[in-house]
């Protein structure tokens, strides 16, 4: 591969405003930073399309690295596609592709207009949140693979993973919405016709009376047997595991009101309590509704599969098939591409490997293997083809088998949130207070028993601390997701706040996965040559070559003549007449070394060996002001999976009783968290690559990190942009605030239930007070919990 | 008091025409891609209606 430059100044590409180097193309007046972004260019340019470019500056992803042509072969192979294929008919088929490049407004345009550039296309509409389209194409004149391979060439390569297989729609979880809708409109109209109830009627009105509590008791009986029902499926599954949890004594209240109030209209006796009983029902949905705001975008459930392949080439007699991945068997032979995903562990049969494991250690620099060796499921091969023998099926992979250990054995327990604690001795309260009631009337007035007992139960319901919990978690949540960090549910609020250990993966999450620290040790380089190595170093995209380039500040480009590339060894070509070498010790020196080309680069100028840089990883910034706030008030934790060579870095950084645990594999990790708990220990782990996955589940609070949003997570509790980890101690602190919030709504709202029982228990409990009271605390309560976590996010300064 | 009985059906009948419009608006997935609607309305020409959905009966009579 030879390459020569061709222009000297750093141009945008038409395309993907990115920087074309030095191989800018010239075309149509443009500028074009590779021949895949001038071919998307060309394809939308013949149809008519350039609009694309005009709705917003530069809207396409890069296509620097070429997608291999029959890529998507695998997608005519009937099973594959029939497991894709959402719904079929004699003329249409519906598909949904995930296209992770989906970031603006131009590219919605462009796939919404897709049947502009494929008649046999029908429709595309783009969910812009989930990045994904539904296409509606003739099957009888283009087929599943052709869509794929369209899409692919205007710049949108569909994602198909291993998960996608069997996939459904995502089913919508409209539910409890359904649920809101239905309480809130019969609630209104219970209120608007208790108003006679309130104010009185004139008695030749009677009739009109009878009839709006009959009204009443209609609209009621939504609210009862539907909308009410997610809170008695909840009371029940904890019931069933003999927990109270804080829906049982709710539907107590609920049952309770529905009966009394049923007697009343039909006994004639009174209007009875619709109103308070769906207001109550109507709020307190509302409450779990906001609460259960999820981030659509992003996923915490991934496991290995969405990471794999759906299909891989396996030879069969030096014939190419595609093979769908639970379809391997062993000692079948594999080909790899260059940028494919090793699915199944294997033994390297032909070609010379160059395993990136980023995804499963978050180490970013590849590793060589030779023929005859190893290799394990998750790497991907960068370079040439190779072929594996699988040694191992899918389900057995060495990186499967651990995710599946972690999912058969922890079971994170939900319900031992304080709220439910609380509510419990809170039941008991008002069951006592319910029981003193009933003695003292049987003593003055025995008919009185019956309503004293159940309008204590009504007034008295928790819904005001379950109201306080869910609008407060609901809050914080969206608090905590405008500054990008994303909890997958409320009780990691909780747990977040009481755990006192931290345990941090250190590569990828201490540090970036990127090489920056370089040090230089060898014969004194002139400008000039740093120069050179800079020139020659940013033809290649290796992280260590680019680390290279940053270190010599190249400021002009020059000739490189003869560039060549050979993976896992190094880079040479001539510059100003020099041969310049850049690369593993036996690349350079050409002796022959045992020594593995790792995080070491010898640089050679002609014959003449100048030195050799090394590597080290670049820790955050304000990683050592984080580890020190953290560090005063939590029990911290280093577990690495490199060796110890930074040890007495991390010992200065975080103090001498810091446990730092180093050549620690990923069941390593997993069993450091397992003794953490086990010493009574709450444990939050911080991690970013499939080998912390165990950890992150292990551990009472997994927080991935994510070096870019889009990029796939581990499965975890909470996702942190790296950029934002300095600041996990603030969101640490609004944690805590939380339970603070809670509690003093809830002393707020306990008022309100002494004045509603002091009503109560003397047997004056009217629909009247019931239906101020009502609407008082719960207004006041939410008014309360938006002031006051508003209040603690703008001091710890979280927008 | 009929008229009260009249305007009480009247009440309910549009106060439920909203709720199904809502229940409706949920089923249809209004609510769940909040982003794309704003931008879709402001290109300039909608999807060129060339190719009609074809439906399943009208493609077989084809």
């Amino acid at each position: 591969m030879s390459k020569l430059s061709t222009s000297p100044t750093a141009l945008q590409c038409y395309h993907c405003g990115e920087d074309c180097n030095n191989d800018t193309l010239l075309a149509y007046d443009k500028a074009f930073c590779c021949s895949g972004c001038k071919m998307v260019y060309e394809i939308l340019d013949q149809n008519g399309m350039c609009d694309y470019y005009s709705i917003s500056d530069n809207p396409g992803t890069s296509q620097r690295i070429q997608v291999r042509e029959d890529k998507f072969s695998f997608l005519d192979d009937t099973k594959i596609a029939t497991s894709l294929i959402q719904f079929k008919d004699e003329a249409r088929t519906h598909v949904n592709f995930y296209l992770p490049q989906i970031h603006c407004s131009s590219c919605l345009w462009l796939l919404e207009n897709l049947h502009r550039i494929e008649d046999a296309v029908i429709s595309s509409k783009v969910d812009f949140e989930r990045k994904e389209v539904d296409i509606i194409f003739d099957h009888r004149n283009i087929s599943l693979r052709k869509v794929a391979e369209l899409l692919t060439g205007i710049g949108y390569e569909p994602y198909l993973s291993f998960n996608d297989m069997g996939k459904q729609l995502p089913g919508i979880q409209s539910d409890k919405i359904y649920k809101l809708g239905v309480a809130g409109f019969c609630f209104a109209n219970i209120m608007l016709m208790s108003f006679p109830e309130y104010f009185g009627i004139d008695a030749k009105e009677k009739d009109l009376l009878i009839l709006f509590r009959y009204a009443n008791l209609l609209l009621s009986l939504p609210v009862f047997f539907y909308s009410a029902t997610e809170f008695y499926s909840s009371a029940w599954k904890s019931l069933k595991h003999r927990f109270l949890n804080i829906d049982a004594p709710i539907v107590l209240a609920v049952w309770v009101t529905f009966a009394r109030s049923v007697y009343e209209v039909l006994s004639g006796t009174g209007g009875g309590y619709f109103d308070s009983m769906s207001g109550i029902v109507f709020f307190m949905l509302a409450g779990r509704v906001l609460q259960d705001t999820t981030f659509r975008q992003l996923s915490f459930e991934r496991d290995y599969t969405s990471y794999f392949p759906i299909a891989v080439t396996k030879l069969v007699e030096q014939k190419q098939q595609s093979v769908a991945l639970p379809d391997i068997q062993l000692n079948d032979t594999l080909l790899i591409h260059n940028e494919e995903l090793i699915p199944s562990d294997g033994i390297l049969t032909r070609g010379k490997a160059l395993i990136d494991y980023s995804f499963v250690t978050g180490e970013s620099v590849p590793v060589e293997k030779e023929m005859g060796e190893i290799v394990y499921a998750g790497g991907k091969q960068i370079g040439s083809n190779i072929e594996i023998l699988v040694i191992k099926e899918v389900a057995q992979s060495y990186l499967t088998k651990l995710w599946n250990k972690d999912e058969a054995g922890i079971n994170k327990d939900w319900e031992h949130s304080f709220v439910h604690l609380l509510s419990r001795y809170f039941t008991w309260i008002v069951f006592s207070i319910a029981f003193t009631g009933a003695v003292y009337w049987s003593v003055y007035d025995p008919s009185r028993i019956w309503n004293v007992v159940t309008a204590v139960l009504i007034v008295a319901c928790p819904c005001a601390l379950l109201l306080s919990n869910t609008f407060t978690n609901g809050n914080i949540l969206r608090r905590l997701g405008r500054n990008h960090f994303y909890l997958r549910n409320a009780q990691v609020i909780e747990d977040i706040a009481t755990a006192d250990c931290i345990v941090f993966d250190k590569t990828g999450t201490l540090t970036t996965g990127r090489y920056n620290d370089i040090q230089y040790e060898g014969d004194n380089l002139s400008d000039r040559q740093k120069q050179q190595l800079g020139v020659l170093a940013s033809q290649s995209t290796h992280p260590l070559s680019k680390a290279i380039v940053e270190w010599s500040g190249i400021s002009h480009n020059q000739k490189v003549v003869g560039f060549r590339e050979l993976p896992g060894y190094g880079i040479e070509g001539t510059i100003d007449g020099v041969l310049v070498l850049l690369g593993s010790k036996s690349f350079v020196t050409k002796e022959k070394s045992k020594i593995p080309g790792g995080q070491v680069v010898y640089i050679a100028f002609g014959e003449q060996v100048m030195g050799k840089f090394s590597f080290r990883n670049h820790y955050r910034e304000e990683v050592p002001a984080l580890l020190k706030f953290l560090g005063a008030k939590y029990q911290l934790a280093v577990l690495s999976g490199d060796n110890d060579g930074e040890k007495k870095f991390l010992e200065n950084l975080l103090g001498p009783e810091t446990t730092l645990l180093f050549n620690q594999d990923p069941s390593d990790k997993l069993n450091a968290i397992k003794r953490l708990q086990d010493s009574g220990k709450k444990v939050i782990m911080i991690g970013d690559g499939l080998n912390d996955a165990g950890a992150l589940q292990q551990a009472n609070v997994g927080i991935a990190i994510s070096e870019n949003n889009n990029h796939f997570t581990p499965a975890s509790d909470a996702i942190l942009p790296a950029r934002e980890l300095p600041r996990l101690y603030r969101y640490i602190q609004l944690c805590k605030a939380n339970k603070r919030v809670v509690l003093a709504a809830f002393v707020i709202s306990v008022l309100y239930n002494f004045a509603g029982i002091f009503f109560a228990v003397q047997g004056i409990m009217s629909p009247m007070i019931a239906a101020i009271l009502m609407p008082c605390s719960s207004i006041s309560i939410l008014l309360i919990t938006f002031g006051l976590s508003n209040y603690f996010s703008a001091r710890l300064q979280i927008k | 008091m009929s008229v009260i009985i009249l305007l009480l059906i009247a009440s309910i009948s549009v106060a439920s025409l909203f709720l199904l419009a809502f229940l409706w608006s949920v089923k249809n997935g209004q609510f769940r891609d909040d982003f794309s609607p704003a931008v879709r309305i402001l290109f300039d020409d909608q999807p060129v209606r060339k190719n009609e959905p074809v439906l399943p009966e009208q493609a077989v009579s084809k």
